[in-house]
């Protein structure tokens, strides 16, 4: 254990990292920061502020250079992390995860089985507003569950900040903007934002961390996470608690349909 | 322009009045923490509280997705049709902010630039645009640093101070804004005096000049500091977006069958595949580049070309982005800083 500051000296000196991502002082909140130098390490800051999932910027290769890359990570990096890692987005070596939640109190973690471990034992309490709102909409009929979604999702305006937001949708060429043949109609009106959500909440299913990046980034509050939220959870019933990686691209062999062999 | 005075208690009068003459009159209405432009049908139904708007009164006459034409094929014929213009309304935009007002003219000018857009200039030409001066602000708000301000009359049809005591000015720049005066004319007094309406507004101070900023972006091309700048920035288009002069946008086609429509929906110069070529080459491919393009063209090229700022200092930027890119900071980082190096 030992403080960001003294730990990111260090990062730069004993490990030769070129860069930390991390959090800074912003305008009205803390925001991401790329450290660069010893000069800039008394900006780091690390506390219960920082909500940003830094995580985005580690498939974000014209960034990161080709050096080490160090990264203050809260639980919600760390778990986008070892998704990533399922994914074979990132390889073990390519960071340094300096972990915790305040900056008095960090660690560091440099393999995936250590983030496990410090994953494991840091059990997230579940956001109780995000738990309320699934239930209420839980509670509505059908025809009530509808007209909600409709109505939040004809405000979205596609600036795709839910996307870009999420450091899980990596894909170079996103499903949105595939246009032969056109899947998602890409101007804002009721039935193709449908179209844009109910993708992206497919594309996340089994996937979705629960970071609530999506949420947090949109410009117009749409509750958006609360979709790849109770995806996560229809998934966990159907498919089981333990399911690791893609459901899109998972399969078991023993299945009885054969369309996959 | 002509000077009024009205009963503060008597506006949600002349507001009723508007209501029931106007095909749509459009106004802040809250929804949970946001503020939305939505039509009303009663005064009771506006606003009074917020800064401003989370999204700028640009798609009153630039729509999030506009029909341009309609198509039919028939053998190999295909015929076109006009969207008629009685389908665009009336409409008066209601306790709009001195910038959003003024956030007109850049479009006005981009959309009459080398093309005279005709449905642009048909919204445009039924619109009217009743702004109410800025008593509070906020930390995102920088008006006064890009030629505005929030007592600024600038593009507007009618100007509203609320008054210390228990009077409102109404300063009437256009015909169309003395239309709306005479809806009610019992409840205005003409005044000729200039009425001081400066103690009634909310004190902005200037952080720079957009001839400072303009002035640096000159060498600024190939500075180190978009890099700099850029680097947390996550490619979406919220900013863009949300902003009431970006008048970036995409043509599609809206096919069912033989029939359909083309459209026009916003697009956003943040986006990877904004400027992707189709043989694959793109000439802006990294978001530094796109962020340069981003300010350069607000503050360097159009200026330059159109002879209007391409910034309102609404802030509305600054508060969609999901990562604090504050804009003001940022032009107040290259208003001071040594591009050569």
């Amino acid at each position: 254990m030992s403080n960001l500051e003294e730990t990111a000296r260090s990062l730069f000196k004993e490990e030769k990292v070129n860069l930390i991502i991390g959090f800074e002082e912003g305008s009205r909140h803390p925001r991401p920061f790329f450290c660069t130098s010893t000069d800039d390490i008394p900006k780091l800051i690390l506390d219960k502020r920082c909500h940003n999932n830094t995580a985005v910027y580690l498939t974000k290769k014209d960034l990161l250079g080709t050096g080490l890359v160090g990264i203050v990570a809260t639980l919600r990096v760390l778990k986008s992390a070892l998704q990533l890692s399922l994914e074979n987005q990132i390889n073990e070596g390519q960071f340094i995860f300096i972990a915790g939640e305040d900056a008095s109190d960090v660690q560091v973690l440099k393999d995936k089985a250590s983030i496990q471990s410090y994953v494991d034992a840091h059990p997230e309490i579940p956001d109780s507003k995000v738990e309320e709102r699934l239930h209420h909409i839980e509670s509505m009929s059908r025809e009530d569950r509808w007209a909600f979604w409709k109505n939040e999702l004809s405000k979205c305006i596609r600036c795709y900040a839910c996307r870009a937001a999420c450091p899980l949708c990596y894909c170079e060429r996103c499903v949105a903007e595939v246009n032969c043949p056109q899947w998602i109609d890409p101007w804002a009106a009721p039935l193709s934002n449908m179209e844009w959500q109910v993708n992206r909440a497919m594309h996340m299913a089994g996937r979705c961390t629960g970071c609530g990046a999506c949420y947090e980034a949109c410009p117009l509050d749409l509750p958006i996470n609360l979709l790849t939220k109770e995806l996560s959870s229809e998934i966990s019933e159907d498919f089981g608690k333990g399911i690791s990686g893609n459901v899109l691209s998972s399969f078991n062999p023993a299945d009885k349909e054969n369309f996959f062999k | 322009m002509k000077r009024y005075i009205i009963e503060k208690s008597k506006v949600n009068e002349w507001l009723k009045q508007i209501i029931k003459s106007t095909e749509r009159v459009l106004a802040p209405v809250k929804d949970g923490e946001k503020v939305y432009f939505r039509p009303i049908t009663s005064p009771q139904e506006t606003d009074y509280d917020s800064v401003t708007t989370t999204e700028s009164a640009k798609e009153t006459v630039f729509p999030r997705t506009e029909t341009l034409f309609r198509f039919k094929t028939e053998g190999k014929d295909t015929t076109l049709s006009e969207v008629s213009a009685e389908s665009y309304p009336q409409t008066v935009l209601w306790r709009a902010r001195p910038c959003d007002a003024v956030g007109f003219l850049p479009l006005d000018a981009i959309f009459n630039w080398d093309y005279k857009d005709n449905i642009y200039n048909l919204r445009r030409a039924k619109l009217t645009i009743v702004s109410f001066s800025c008593n509070t602000s906020d930390s995102c708000c920088f008006c006064t640093s890009v030629g505005g301000g929030p007592g600024n009359t600038e593009g507007t049809d009618i100007l509203v101070t609320l008054l210390n005591d228990e009077r409102a000015l109404a300063e009437v720049v256009t015909e169309k804004g003395e239309k709306l005066i005479s809806l009610c004319p019992t409840l205005f007094k003409a005044v000729e005096s200039d009425e001081d309406k400066s103690s009634a507004l909310a004190k902005i101070s200037s952080r720079f000049t957009s001839e400072q900023v303009q002035e640096h972006l000159k060498n600024a091309f190939d500075s180190s500091i978009w890099k700099q700048q850029s680097a947390r920035c996550i490619g979406c288009g919220a900013c863009a977006f949300v902003c009431p002069t970006c008048a970036c946008f995409d043509i599609q086609d809206d096919k069912c069958g033989r029939d359909g429509k083309r459209i026009r929906c916003w697009d956003s110069c943040g986006f990877s595949l904004f400027t992707k070529h189709t043989s694959g080459y793109n000439p802006r491919p990294e978001q530094s580049m796109r962020w340069r393009q981003r300010l350069l063209h607000k503050f360097s090229y159009m200026p330059d070309r159109i002879k209007v700022l391409g910034c309102t200092g609404c802030g509305r930027c600054s508060r969609a982005c999901p990562v604090d890119m504050n804009i003001a900071e940022h032009l107040y980082s290259i208003a001071n800083y040594n591009h050569e190096k």
